[in-house]
């Protein structure tokens, strides 16, 4: 019986992230980095990645999951929390609606249990799709359920941050959750368990003020932008050119922001061998 | 209290330069006040303000944002816009109020963190990142007051607190108006627009269960009558400080996760599996 269950899981991750991994254009997609073309079947088989200069395109939140978790493991927590208005601000419904449909997402987090490597863990995403992967409420709050959820059931915990910042149309409530999300994460920190970070292309304001910056192990995806502010807003400040790399994983890890940079082909490896090491021992 | 203002008005309130400033705050509120300048750790930044003080005759560490009044006081505090050592400094200073069980009383007005390089090298989302989780933390009573601009991530990292209190005429919000009109519509000069749309003043998060209370200012503003709008400020301090003082450490810092947790919450939901 539960074979039947799990392969059913398995192929409804399956499906889910077959629509999560379209990369626009035809035959050929053109890396925004190198500008080098290549054919959709390799990049799709290679992760989402530029086989001729190693750029990771954005992937949406079941495909990434279906790299990193063991298969037939996924389970959706929370799946069907509904997005909100909470200010009723113009036009915003609408824009929630079509974005449904685009993306086929509820909103822009989602979060499971499952494993990798045989490690039960919990593991949030966000979907850079669905608004920029932008702080809204909802997103907050599933976060939120999640950290609880691992703390409740002693399990390790993974967020992929991608995130715009802030959810403008929900205002002071966006704003709010980098402190709901960061309180929860502190309560999960003293139960004694483990918490790893991953930041992706982009990760910026208050996600990145919050629970993305808060792992005890963080971790980056190659050329990943990361950083408070973003690019442009420093640029207008400063008045100056910025530096090449600013902001990039590679110079968050210069800078002592990030454990290391690692490749997705990488990801579920290392995220296993850090689970491994946090359960052997470690209760003194 | 004058309610017929409109949300620009209060935003313009908010941001005059007259307006009583942390330095007014600490002369109006306290007595034998010492700064505490550094964060430990490479560097001291004047936007940040904080120290020991007394309050009525006890111990409380003060923390708050610096603006000046005048270009050159502005130049030596960055306009009130900290660097991650000022937040790095606040936090030092909080776990310090902890160690000698004296509550902590923030006082914000900032337009935001500062958006630099520096800032981003040394990390600036990590040290609010930082200031959020240890602020729930903490087993002593924490208020904080927007007294002028609350904006964004920058303000926040002071306002994790028991009780959140404001200035009639401050306001408290996601970003600038005119940054978040000119992200929503590229259009930075839509800014009344966004004031009305962003629900940032006093009565509006009052309403949205942000704030806990709202500190009634002198007519036209706490700058027509500055004496009379710390007074104002004093009565509402004393007032929450004094409930707070029943609380023990743990039951602090349990309201203060229950009162975040439940921002921007839906209909509670069955747990799944």
């Amino acid at each position: 019986m539960n074979s039947i269950f799990a392969k059913r899981r398995a192929r409804l991750l399956a499906m889910k992230a077959i629509r999560d991994n379209y990369i626009p254009g035809d035959k050929l997609i053109t890396c925004p980095k190198c500008g080098q073309e290549s054919e959709r079947k390799t990049v799709a088989e290679g992760l989402s990645v530029c086989p001729k200069c190693g750029y990771h395109f954005p992937i949406g939140g079941y495909y990434r999951l279906s790299t990193i978790l063991d298969p037939g493991s996924f389970r959706e927590l929370n799946e069907k929390y509904p997005a909100a208005d909470p200010l009723s601000f113009p036009g915003y419904r609408a824009k929630l609606t079509a974005a449904q449909r685009k993306t086929g997402l509820t909103e822009a987090a989602v979060t499971a249990t499952g494993t990798i490597g045989g490690h039960k863990c919990v593991v949030g995403v966000l979907d850079s799709r669905f608004f920029m992967g932008s702080m809204s409420a909802a997103v907050g709050e599933k976060i939120t359920l999640a950290i609880e959820y691992a703390a409740k059931n002693k399990l390790p915990l993974i967020l992929f941050s991608a995130s715009g910042g802030a959810r403008m149309q929900e205002g002071i409530l966006s704003l709010m959750q980098m402190a709901k999300t960061s309180a929860a994460l502190a309560r999960f920190s003293d139960k004694g368990l483990l918490y790893i970070s991953v930041l992706t292309d982009p990760t910026t304001g208050g996600v990145t003020a919050s629970f993305a910056s808060l792992g005890d192990i963080i971790l980056a995806e190659p050329g990943a932008l990361i950083g408070f502010a973003g690019p442009r807003v420093i640029q207008q400040t400063i008045g100056e050119t910025l530096p090449e790399g600013f902001q990039r994983a590679e110079y968050q890890e210069e800078h002592g922001f990030v454990d290391a940079v690692v490749p997705r082909s990488q990801m579920r490896e290392t995220l296993s061998q850090l689970l491994l090491l946090h359960e052997k021992g470690g209760r003194a | 209290m004058s309610t017929s203002l409109t949300a620009a008005e209060r935003v313009a309130i908010a941001r005059n330069p007259q307006r009583p400033n942390i330095s007014d705050y600490i002369d109006g509120l306290f007595t034998d006040f010492f700064e505490c300048r550094g964060d430990r750790l490479c560097g001291e930044d004047a936007a940040i303000l904080g120290g020991v003080a007394l309050f009525h005759g006890q111990s409380v560490t003060v923390i708050g944002t610096r603006k000046g009044k005048t270009l050159e006081e502005n130049l030596k505090c960055n306009f009130g816009m900290p660097n991650p050592e000022g937040y790095r400094k606040a936090l030092r200073l909080m776990r310090q109020a902890e160690k000698f069980r004296r509550p902590v009383i923030t006082l914000i007005d900032t337009s935001g963190a500062y958006p630099g390089l520096e800032a981003e090298a040394r990390g600036q989302g990590e040290a609010i990142a930082r200031n959020l989780m240890e602020m729930s933390r903490l087993t002593v009573p924490v208020i904080a007051i927007i007294t002028g601009e609350g904006n964004s991530g920058g303000a926040l990292a002071l306002g994790v607190a028991n009780r959140v209190l404001m200035m009639e005429n401050s306001i408290y919000a996601i970003l600038s108006p005119e940054g978040f009109a000119s992200i929503l519509w590229k259009d930075a000069s839509r800014s009344a627009e966004a004031c009305d749309m962003m629900k940032l003043t006093a009565p509006d998060l009052m309403r949205l269960g942000v704030i806990d209370d709202i500190i009634p200012e002198p007519e036209g503003g706490a700058h027509t009558a500055p004496v009379q709008a710390i007074r104002q400020v004093d009565r509402c301090l004393q007032r929450h400080l004094a409930a707070l003082a029943k609380e023990n450490g743990p039951a602090l810092a349990a309201a203060r996760y229950q009162k975040f947790r439940k921002m921007g919450a839906a209909a509670p939901q069955k747990e799944e599996l």
